[in-house]
């Protein structure tokens, strides 16, 4: 056909140009004609016709006219004030989320302030389950990363540490740094991958369903009844997940103190009282805490903002957990500057 | 036939939306919307693809706050009142979702059991004993109670989503589409559980269908939302005399008409 085409093109072009107005295409014994072979006809010789088309053909050939002409007009030219519009939807989009956060968040703490007031209406079935999906459960991934971490951390410090005598000195990096720093950065970054993700599918699944909207017929609160047990199940877990980081940091650590530099395992023991001031480790702990509560509130915001279809299901659980990780980590930026002058 | 609220007094009402405005997205969906329903009544809203008539059923249920208008259910006005009011007049309405809408983390028993345990008052003996009571209404077996709502088929769905939905002994009941996804076989067996139910504990039903045969079944009356409001809302052989459109359309076939008459459809 390609062929057939391309010489059908050619003998056109050889027409003088008065002739090719004048030209018809004699289709009587056509016997199939799809969409885009009407086309063609409608782009060479405007697919006039002779008298004897089959009637068929004639109203396909009309489409295809009318099509083209919609088709042209349907182009659409550059739109130089593109960009300030895509701008100002996306302030505006961001004000939206701005409004949604702070709602949700006034929704908690109402949520919190009749927990406290009705405690036996609270869903402590739920904060339970929550502190065990969201803590027990995370423990042994948690605590694997933790150790890895610890050994490359305490290696590579000892490399450095090595070649100016100051070996023992690798505790006090070691420690430090993961009890106050890495231990809750880590465990709340793999939170917000792994539990903050859970949460955000199971809201998202839930409005899918229409759970939620069933809820809220009941007249149950959705912030109470789903969200505050995942926050403050998160709030509490986290510490504790947290706390299991450490130890399995601090063992990583120990273990490459003793390859890389011969410390013994008690010498390491002995020397972190006095290295490791407790603040360190109750900073660590604290800012656990409000990591967990960060990463789920983003993790129920975005799950609560998605629409019943599968593309914004799929697209809702990746911006939660991209925007928990940012959030662990601009808030672990102003802790850094607000506790600059604790030792 | 009549286009604004029924003339009953208010409390007799369990639905009285006057001078509704719905706007979805900039752009005016309802306007100058009246509707009334009746404490003893089946009333069945009608309407063509796009007509607004989930968006007026999620007014209803208090999930959307309209533009303008007022809106009361059960004598508490959703555009007025606190959220506690509201809150408790959602507890004396059920809802039936029109593909259940059952809590999927949760067995059958436990979904039945979700509005007795959230309502508190209730010890456990009580809650298993009203849910054992609701789970026979709805004429499934006890064993259905462990099942998963993943392991129930579509018409057992709408049972348990029935029974929870009846789990607080409600005032006003809403079906949205209750027959659709079932055979007919199921969906007559369904429409004579509702009646019976209905017979029983004498609850008012707002139900949205497009299945002609549950409507003439079921409906006292019919309101009919077209052009942005109800156009007409009473009884099955008046609104079906109304020229517009939309009505001839959806009454005015040949089954429709056969049906009306009361000559068999097989």
């Amino acid at each position: 056909m390609d062929g057939q085409s391309e010489r059908l093109k050619q003998d056109l072009a050889r027409l003088s140009p008065s002739m090719r107005g004048k030209a018809l295409w004699q289709l009587g014994g056509l016997t199939a004609l799809d969409d885009v072979g009407a086309l063609w006809l409608v782009g060479n010789s405007a697919g006039r016709h002779t008298a004897d088309t089959p009637p068929q053909f004639r109203v396909l050939l009309q489409q295809a006219e009318r099509a083209g002409k919609v088709a042209q007009s349907g182009r659409r030219r550059p739109d130089l004030l593109l960009p300030f519009v895509m701008l100002g939807n996306a302030g505006l989009h961001v004000l939206d989320h701005l409004r949604f956060g702070i709602s949700l968040l006034g929704q908690i703490v109402i949520d919190l302030g009749r927990a406290t007031r009705w405690p036996r209406e609270f869903p402590l079935r739920e904060l339970s389950a929550n502190i065990f999906r969201s803590g027990v459960t995370a423990l042994p991934v948690t605590m694997l990363v933790g150790f890895l971490v610890g050994v490359v951390l305490t290696y590579l410090s000892a490399l450095q540490l090595k070649s100016y005598g100051a070996d023992l000195l690798v505790i006090n990096i070691v420690s430090v740094g993961v009890a106050r720093e890495l231990g809750p950065m880590l465990a709340s970054i793999i939170a917000a991958g792994r539990s903050g993700s859970t949460m955000t599918a199971q809201l998202g699944v839930m409005r899918v369903t229409e759970e939620i909207e069933a809820l809220q017929v009941m007249g149950i609160s959705v912030t109470g009844r789903l969200v505050l047990p995942k926050v403050l199940g998160l709030a509490i877990a986290m510490p504790l997940v947290s706390f299991a980081t450490d130890i399995a940091a601090l063992g990583g650590g120990m273990l490459a103190a003793k390859v890389v530099l011969g410390i013994e395992f008690n010498a390491f023991l002995e020397a972190l009282p006095r290295v490791l001031d407790v603040a360190h480790f109750w900073i660590g702990i604290g800012k656990s805490v409000v990591f967990g509560f960060a990463v789920a509130f983003v993790a129920c915001h975005y799950g609560l903002r998605i629409r019943p279809n599968t593309e914004s299901l799929g697209a809702g659980v990746t911006r939660s957990v991209v925007a928990a990780i940012t959030a662990v980590i601009l808030l672990d930026a102003i802790f850094a500057i607000l506790l600059r002058n604790v030792p | 036939m009549t286009t604004s609220p029924a003339s009953p007094a208010t409390t007799d009402l369990v639905i009285d939306i006057r001078g509704l405005r719905n706007e979805v997205a900039g752009s005016v969906l309802h306007r100058d919307l009246d509707l009334a329903v009746r404490r003893d009544e089946v009333m069945t809203l009608v309407g063509g693809s796009g007509s607004g008539k989930t968006q007026l059923l999620r007014i209803i249920i208090g999930l959307k706050a309209p533009a303008a208008g007022l809106v009361s259910v059960l004598g508490v006005s959703l555009t007025g009142d606190g959220l506690m009011e509201v809150r408790a007049a959602r507890r004396r309405m059920g809802m039936l979702f029109q593909n259940g809408a059952l809590y999927s983390a949760f067995n059958v028993f436990d979904n039945i059991a979700f509005p007795l345990r959230e309502r508190g008052g209730l010890d456990e003996d009580t809650i298993r004993a009203v849910v054992h009571a609701k789970l026979e209404q709805v004429e499934l077996e006890p064993q259905h109670a462990r099942l998963l709502p993943a392991n129930l088929s579509g018409g057992m769905v709408k049972r348990v989503a029935l029974a929870r939905a009846l789990a607080l002994s409600p005032e006003l009941l809403i079906l949205d589409e209750p027959t659709a996804g079932l055979d007919p076989d199921r969906s007559e067996s369904f429409v004579r559980l509702i009646k019976m139910l209905r017979a029983q504990q004498r609850f008012a039903v707002l139900m949205v269908t497009h299945d002609l045969d549950t409507l003439y079944d079921l409906s006292d009356r019919i309101a009919v939302l077209a052009d942005q409001h109800i156009i007409a809302c009473g009884p099955l052989d008046e609104v079906r005399r109304l020229p517009h459109r939309f009505v001839q359309n959806f009454f005015g076939g040949d089954r429709a008409l056969r049906c009306f008459d009361g000559s068999a459809i097989v």
